[in-house]
């Protein structure tokens, strides 16, 4: 029964017996003490951004007014955790798609599938973050003339492809190793994309970073890191339960039918023995 | 070995000249999109002249899209992969001769689409060489992309709709190089034209190069 | 504060994305498990084949 042609888990999940007693979800020791660390991590992170931070305020050389971003500076608590957990959930993926070809590790498999649907919601809340900051500081929802920016949306859009991929149908090991020679084609890509438009970007409008323009001062510094960091932590805990999920759909792909029959077995003996557990006479062909 | 791929090419070329699907359907769909175009801008001859390279390179790209569907589907039937790996030809043989064919019905459809954009958009070729060239750099890309990637879909029922969102991210760079270069050609941008060629052509050879590395395994799977 | 509203639509679609995703991850892992022995939940202590393809 398995591992012969498997369907798409549990979107076309069949109905099969309650609950096991014994089942056991993606949550466990590790997963929360670190939730609890996160969940601190999230509150001192929250006050560092919007309270001793401090907004972006400049003295102008020149007029001696006041310039720079103000609060809207405090976006970039959450774009750039976005952006490089994105950066670093993408690099996940490359690194298990090479895995899987060179070993052919199932776990390398899933790391890479859960790594790359991370990577794609980092990458969608990196678009809309720096997409909500542009419009106050580059007056424009969307800035053509940015590089990371549009090489961002392009990797967006190819993780989208990807994770498309990982859902078609065939053989465990068929969708594992297509998957795999995707991940890395798609790496390939990317810099590809990266150098195009960076060049293409050169001959339009040359946008430079506002992070080296605004005065990152030690506090300011420090609570970046600190978010990135929490970033990275969160991007962890989602990944073990991420993880975990895979690693129980594969197993309800292999063995599901076979449990199944082996619960409904059971339940028969039960009856047999006079002994119905739902306490009432059943008619032919009702399901128990 | 370039005998196998004239095999492989001139069985799917032989295949489109008995049913001509390229010639009847997809390049008609191509001059559909222009004409299109040229209501959704309210047939305003200058914005259109302007544009003329953006949506030519779209229209090339979305109607690449059919002509690969065509190109996997040629061997979807039951057994003819299986069939194609059976005579002994090279997997990368393979990959080469369905992307020669796939390309030369690209090339087909392009040269009608270039037409019908003079004719309806006014556009004016100043630079007819580096049009030439920057044309069939861009073609070689989006051949080569689309068989790998159609082969890496194969007969997948989900292909009608995969292939896409994998497909034109993908040749998102060819789409801004074949832009720029056909700007310069068409000198509605001054750009340099053959920078943006020899992105089209490096493009070309590393998808060349991946589809034949991959196409062994590709083969095999689906 | 100047730019709030900016500053919670920013953040807030940062929450409120990353807690559909992680509640939808669990209540789906939650699902699947009823029909998965806890012997064989976990990766760790399960003892299937990490070949790909191997039963």
């Amino acid at each position: 029964m398995a591992n012969t042609k498997t369907s798409a888990v549990t979107n076309t999940m069949p109905s099969l017996p309650g609950p096991r007693a014994d089942s056991i979800g993606t949550g466990s020791r590790t997963t929360r003490i670190l939730g609890v660390v996160l969940i601190l991590g999230i509150g001192l992170w929250l006050f560092l951004a919007f309270g001793p931070s401090g907004p972006d305020i400049r003295i102008d050389g020149t007029s001696g007014q006041e310039i720079g971003q103000f609060d809207a500076f405090r976006l970039i608590y959450v774009h750039v955790p976005a952006a490089i957990t994105a950066y670093l959930a993408f690099f996940v993926t490359a690194v298990g798609s090479a895995m899987v070809l060179i070993k052919r590790s199932v776990w390398w498999d899933l790391v890479a599938g859960a790594s790359a649907e991370i990577g794609a919601l980092s990458a969608a809340l990196t678009l809309i973050t720096g997409s909500i900051w542009g419009r106050p500081i580059w007056n424009t929802w969307w800035e053509w003339g940015d590089v990371r920016l549009l090489t961002m949306l392009v990797l967006f859009m190819l993780s989208i492809g990807y994770l498309a991929i990982r859902r078609l149908e065939g053989t465990a090991e068929e969708r594992a190793r297509r998957s795999a020679i995707v991940g890395l084609l798609l790496v390939v890509n990317v810099v590809i994309v990266n150098r195009s438009v960076e060049w293409w970007a050169s001959q339009t409008i040359h946008q430079n970073s506002t992070i080296a323009e605004a005065a990152i001062d030690g506090l300011k510094a420090f609570t970046l890191f600190f978010s990135i960091v929490l970033g990275v932590g969160l991007y962890v805990w989602m990944m073990i339960h991420r993880f975990r999920l895979a690693w129980l759909e594969r197993q309800f792909d292999r063995f599901g039918l076979d449990d199944a029959l082996a619960t409904r077995r059971a339940e028969a003996t039960t009856v047999l023995d006079g002994r119905d557990p739902h306490g009432r006479d059943r008619v032919e062909g009702e399901r128990p | 070995m370039l005998a196998e791929v004239l095999l492989i090419a001139g069985k799917d070329l032989r295949i489109e000249k008995r049913s001509k699907i390229a010639l009847n359907q997809v390049a008609p769909f191509a001059i559909l999109i222009v004409i299109l175009f040229g209501f959704a801008l309210n047939a305003d001859r200058p914005a259109l002249t302007t544009f003329t390279p953006g949506l030519y390179w779209v229209t090339i790209l979305l109607a690449s899209v059919l002509a690969v569907h065509r190109s996997v589907a040629v061997e979807a039937g039951e057994g003819a992969r299986e069939g194609l790996l059976l005579t002994g030809i090279r997997p990368s043989s393979i990959f080469l001769g369905k992307a020669a064919a796939l390309i030369a019905q690209i090339l087909l459809v392009a040269v009608v689409l270039l037409g019908a954009v003079i004719i309806f958009y006014d556009a004016r070729i100043d630079n007819g060489v580096l049009l030439v060239t920057s044309l069939i750099a861009a073609v070689l890309g989006v051949g080569a992309a689309g068989t790998l990637y159609g082969a890496l879909l194969g007969a997948q029922r989900a292909r009608e709709t995969v292939l896409p969102i994998l497909l034109l991210p993908v040749l998102a760079p060819v789409l801004i190089a074949a832009t720029r270069a056909f700007g310069d050609a068409m000198g509605t941008v001054a750009t340099d034209g053959w920078a943006w060629t020899s992105l089209l052509f490096s493009f070309a050879a590393l998808y060349i190069a991946l589809g034949i590395a991959s196409h062994g395994v590709l083969m095999e799977e689906n | 504060m100047t730019h709030l509203g900016y500053l919670i639509a920013g953040w807030g679609t940062v929450f409120v994305a990353c807690a559909i995703y992680a509640v939808s991850v669990i209540r789906r892992a939650r699902r699947v498990a009823a029909n998965v022995p806890a012997e064989r939940a976990r990766w760790m202590t399960g003892k299937d084949s990490d070949v790909i393809g191997e039963t």
